[in-house]
């Protein structure tokens, strides 16, 4: 059994800090994982990038396949042993994390240890900043009106509401207008979407509704999930002028990396 | 009700082209769900009051040979009959047979989701004896030759002008577009029935062990009428309804109304212990009870046994993103929305209702909002799992989870795999960095929605090429 290490205050004043981007983020927006890299640095964290990170496991969760999910489960586990925290830009993968392993990996009563360890150390990003490192200070700048989408892991399992609100705050030039249901579900749910796309892009219609009215010049939010589904629903519609962004990269403003 | 959970995604399609249904269903959210807001307001402890009746249903659950025997007994010791149903048939037999020995020619119905599990309408009719629903919504349903499509609101489907237009054609009087006359001309309609009928059959919210009373929780003052009036009352109730004292149900009623129709309390809470007792003016001169199994029990013995906490208050529905868009008929059974996801394959069988457990974006809304706490999301995924462990869901599916789980747990597999594959999206994706179309499943997502494109390089790629400098 491994424990990474305890960062002691004052005798390692650095806190080590995992980075894990999630597949999406990898595969799809970079420049969202390097956002994330540069906050957590700025704020003078060591950053962790394990390069062999791929998936938390949750297509298959819950999809039923539990034992595909039980594999990338007990990978994820053995890939951030030496961090003092994992920090996650998504609410949806950080909840995997924090509310299922533990019932998903009961099956494996030796890894409990390590299962509490990891939950304990698990932090989606932006309750991390303002929580943990208590961030006073972000570089973004935007000119303009944004509108948050509060996704549905995020919220209903880490409790991520007010947090985004609040960074988002010290953005320069930036204005939140809420917009009427910002905690309905943007219709995506993982396979949902492709399995019954019909649904999930008329749930999406609502969300889409909901942000045109704000007038606002982009949605921001905390998911990649959410974040492809309203993009895309809104190109469709012919709506090529919201943003839709992801807050890490309204926090760190532009940071010159490709992708 | 015919069980057609099958056609899920026929059903689905029906429901999206719908601007009636549309309509409506916006009602429902307006209504419902912002009103639930204000009513669970007005309790300082909303949520310990929830804990506190989980407890209390799983607490009866726990112990529902013994509660069962002490309705029994109590409900006895006042003069009611009580009778024993473990199949919805068996439970249809029983109802026509008291019917039969009582002389019955007219039943007035009072809403039922059991009746409905068991097409007792249907059977009595086959029986000879008339049925009459008389609940608003029921009675819509009725006139419509349709199915409710909601547990607590089963015409919720159904605009004011679709119902005017029905009555009008129904009643054979002039259209009425006003909700109160429209209520008023039915409530005339069924008048005549109640003061006619021999038997009045109603469901039951709860059964109370300690005095062996059954109670409904009304609004339209058609279930005091169905069991005060006529003279046999027949109560029927599945055997998780049972709970120990009258102070448990007081105290769930708070929750109930509240998470059901934003209401305080309901305009009627009918208690019916035993029939017209000596020196009583009104009440039935034969009460019975007919308690039903009908897969409970089953329920009861397995992963989904918190299901069976359920009070029926229908805020899961109100507050699921997909039933507020395909409303109730796509779910093809009784219970629609959240919990008819996790009852219809409970009680129809897995294999009878693939979609419903699949069709859900897993929000957790619907467990945020129950009154039970009814881990409703963490049901599905266990319906999901048995759905995979048993090849219930297609080959390209499962291939296609194992495949990407393999490749996920191979880094160095994945690494070069998803290089080419965000290479190959870049460049499908157009000027505009959308793509547009996607061949196979994959075309689910971009019938009606744009993928954005990959950037084209994953992110482990760039940051191994800046560590390097």
């Amino acid at each position: 059994m491994m424990r990474g290490p305890l960062r002691h205050p004052f005798l390692c004043p650095v806190m080590r800090v995992g980075l894990f981007v999630t597949c999406l983020v990898d595969l799809m927006r970079p420049r969202i994982g390097f956002a994330a890299l540069k906050l957590l640095e700025d704020a003078g964290c060591e950053v962790v990038v394990p390069v062999t990170q791929t998936c938390c496991g949750q297509p298959g969760y819950n999809s039923g396949d539990r034992a595909a999910a039980l594999t990338l489960a007990r990978k994820v586990l053995g890939e951030f042993r030496d961090c003092d925290y994992v920090v996650i830009p998504s609410g949806s993968c950080s909840g995997m994390i924090k509310t299922h392993y533990p019932e998903l990996l009961a099956e494996v009563p030796q890894a409990r240890t390590d299962v509490e360890w990891l939950i304990a150390r698990t932090w989606e990003l932006t309750d991390f900043l303002v929580n943990v490192l208590k961030l006073e200070r972000v570089p973004g700048e935007f000119q303009g009106t944004v509108t948050y989408h509060d996704s549905c892991s995020g919220l209903r399992e880490m409790g991520v509401k007010s947090q985004p609100r609040a960074l988002l705050g010290k953005v320069r030039g930036l204005q939140i207008k809420e917009m009427g249901m910002p905690e309905q579900c943007c219709g995506f749910g993982g396979t949902f979407s492709v399995k019954y796309g019909d649904i999930s892009a008329r749930i999406c219609d609502q969300k889409c509704d909901d942000v045109q009215s704000t007038g606002a010049d982009a949605v921001v939010l905390g998911d990649l999930g959410c974040m492809l589904n309203i993009e895309g629903r809104l190109r469709r519609r012919g709506d090529t002028r919201t943003k839709v962004l992801h807050v890490a990269e309204v926090l760190a403003g532009p940071g010159g990396e490709e992708g | 009700m015919e069980l057609r959970a099958r056609d899920f995604k026929a059903r689905v399609a029906e429901s999206l082209a719908n601007p009636h249904l549309r309509k409506a269903l916006a009602n429902l959210r307006s209504r419902m769900v912002v009103g639930r807001i204000a009513s669970v307001a007005e309790l300082d402890n909303f949520e310990d009051i929830r804990e506190a009746a989980k407890q209390v249903r799983d607490n009866a659950l726990q112990h529902l040979d013994f509660l069962l025997e002490e309705f029994e007994r109590n409900a006895t010791a006042r003069g009611a009959r009580v009778h024993w149903a473990e199949t919805p048939e068996d439970m249809n037999r029983i109802v026509l047979e008291i019917a039969k020995a009582a002389k019955v020619r007219k039943v007035i119905k009072s809403k039922s989701m059991l009746g409905e599990e068991s097409n007792l309408n249907k059977y009595l009719q086959q029986g000879g004896v008339e049925v009459r629903e008389t609940d608003l919504g029921e009675y819509i349903i009725e006139q419509s030759g349709d199915v409710p499509s909601h547990i607590i609101a089963p015409a919720i489907h159904r605009t004011k002008d679709e119902v005017a237009d029905l009555f009008e054609q129904r009643h054979q009087l002039p259209r009425k577009t006003d909700i109160s006359e429209l209520t008023r001309e039915a409530r005339e309609m069924l008048r005549p029935h109640f003061l006619t009928a021999d038997m009045g059959i109603t469901g039951a919210n709860f059964l109370i062990a300690e005095t062996g009373t059954t109670m409904i929780v009304t609004n339209e003052g058609n279930g005091r009428m169905s069991t005060t009036m006529p003279r046999v009352h027949v109560a029927i109730a599945g055997i998780e309804k049972v709970l120990p004292t009258l102070e448990d149900v007081s105290f769930i009623l708070r929750l109930l109304t509240r998470s059901a129709t934003a209401q305080s309390i309901s305009n009627y809470l009918s208690f019916t212990t035993g029939p017209k007792q000596v020196g009583d003016t009104d009440g039935p001169e034969e009460f019975h009870v007919v308690i039903v199994d009908s897969g409970r029990t089953r329920v009861l013995g397995s992963e989904l046994r918190e299901a069976l906490r359920c009070i029926r208050c229908g805020a899961c529905m109100n507050h699921c993103p997909v039933y507020q868009n395909v409303g109730g008929h796509p779910y093809g059974w009784v219970y629609p929305g959240p919990i008819g996801s996790v009852l219809t394959p409970a009680y129809a069988g897995l294999e009878n209702a693939l979609d419903l457990p699949n069709a859900a974006t897993m929000c957790n809304q619907c467990g945020v909002v129950c009154p039970v706490k009814i881990p409703l999301p963490d049901l599905m995924r266990k319906l999901r799992e048995r759905q995979f462990e048993r090849k219930l869901r297609p080959w390209g599916e499962r291939a296609g989870l194992k495949m990407w789980a393999w490749a996920a747990s191979h880094p160095a597999v994945y690494a070069a795999l998803t290089k080419i594959g965000v290479r190959v999206g870049r460049s499908i994706g157009g000027r505009d960095g959308l793509i547009h179309s996607l061949p196979g499943v994959a075309g689910g997502w971009t019938a009606q929605r744009d993928l954005p494109a990959p950037s084209g390089k994953t992110f482990r790629e760039l940051y191994a090429a800046r560590k390097r400098g």
